[in-house]
């Protein structure tokens, strides 16, 4: 997403722009969810309540993932919050924009999701980017959740999940969630850590009760992050050791180095 | 799973997951913004959700099972590098595989 110098009304209407085009797209694939999701043996207010209080794409695949496949309420629970551990990351990148307080704050938190992170650090003005974050989050959370309700209803409608090749589309659903992320110039070590966790996942499929394998395929990553040395960063406007960022100044130095993908 | 528990879980879970996303908003930035965790966090996510592309793919219950899902992936893997949108992804993965099993593919 490219950064924009415009004056203060011009940049805000292109946040609001960005976030009005994000979230019609990633509001299109809350159908997917809805789909497998009741597909998965969850009821429509089962799939509902986990677009409306979990919110989050990655984490509500891989809950209904883990349940569909057998997996206990344990692994599915465990699973979903890892995913959700890098929306507690997006946090301290979109707080200093928002100073928001009250009962905005819980309202913030839980828009704070890939999209809404990406369209608020990508305007350089501080406005832009507050504008950018609310609309794209609240656009999001309305549009994935009546998808999400469509794609339930069509998913109930359509019996056995396996005749319309849904089970196909929960793993390419999944593919299409980690492809931005495997991708691109910087991405050797997240390609060498995907292909790890393939690995052990299905080497312990056969041992341990479902769920589990991909639980243990994290903790590749947890080895891989914790020893391997980054490359440096190419960022040229500031150094990794982040000077006390002041409030309202645009987090452009972490958000280089935490990039959240618009995903899809 | 009975209804009772997959309703625990799913509040469970939803709990887990909004705590997390406040924990973002209300420590000082510098506890979470260290390069370590922040590439950790995102290789995490990278794990899991590779993971889950295996175990969604080629297994079922504790067997490893080679059916029309695999061919279904590859066709969303080529759709995904032309950059096709996620809606038309999942749809061509679900549609290969559901057009196979109907020609006797598992």
């Amino acid at each position: 997403m490219a950064r924009v110098t415009l004056p203060a009304d011009d940049a805000r209407r292109v946040a609001v722009r960005q976030a009005v085009s994000v979230s019609v797209a990633t509001g299109l694939y809350g159908v997917s969810f809805g789909a497998l999701s009741v597909a998965a043996g969850l009821s429509l207010p089962q799939t509902m309540a986990l677009s409306l209080l979990m919110f989050s794409g990655g984490s509500q695949f891989a809950f209904v993932g883990v349940l569909g496949a057998g997996g206990a309420a344990g692994a599915a629970i465990a699973t979903a919050g890892l995913l959700g551990v890098r929306n507690g990351l997006y946090g301290p990148q979109v707080a200093p924009l928002l100073h928001a307080h009250g009962w905005r704050r819980p309202l913030a938190a839980q828009l704070t999701i890939d999209e809404s992170t990406a369209v608020a650090t990508a305007q350089r003005d501080p406005a832009a980017g507050r504008a950018g974050f609310w609309w794209t989050g609240v656009g999001v959370f309305v549009m994935w959740n009546l998808f999400t309700l469509g794609g339930a209803l069509v998913g109930d409608a359509l019996g056995d999940p396996r005749r319309y090749g849904l089970d196909a589309a929960a793993a390419a659903a999944f593919l299409a969630l980690v492809w931005p992320r495997v991708t691109g110039p910087r991405a050797r070590l997240a390609q060498l850590v995907a292909a790890g966790a393939v690995l052990v996942a299905l080497a312990v499929t056969p041992f341990v009760p479902a769920g589990v394998p991909v639980l243990l395929a994290a903790v590749v990553a947890i080895v891989a992050g914790m020893l391997v040395r980054p490359p440096a960063p190419p960022d040229p406007e500031g150094t990794d050791d982040a000077v006390d960022p002041r409030p309202g100044e645009a987090p452009s130095a972490t958000s280089d180095r935490h990039d959240p993908e618009v995903t899809p | 799973m009975s209804d009772a528990a997959t309703w625990i879980a799913v509040v469970l879970a939803c709990a887990v997951c909004f705590a997390l996303k406040l924990v973002g908003h209300l420590v000082p930035e510098h506890w979470l913004a260290k390069p370590r965790v922040a590439r950790t966090a995102a290789l995490v996510t990278v794990a899991l959700l590779s993971a889950l592309v295996a175990v969604q793919a080629a297994t079922t219950g504790r067997a490893l099972v080679a059916d029309a899902r695999l061919p279904a992936l590859a066709v969303a893997a080529v759709a995904l590098a032309l950059r096709a949108p996620f809606i038309v992804v999942v749809v061509l993965a679900a549609v290969t595989a559901a057009v196979l099993r109907a020609m006797g593919m598992p």
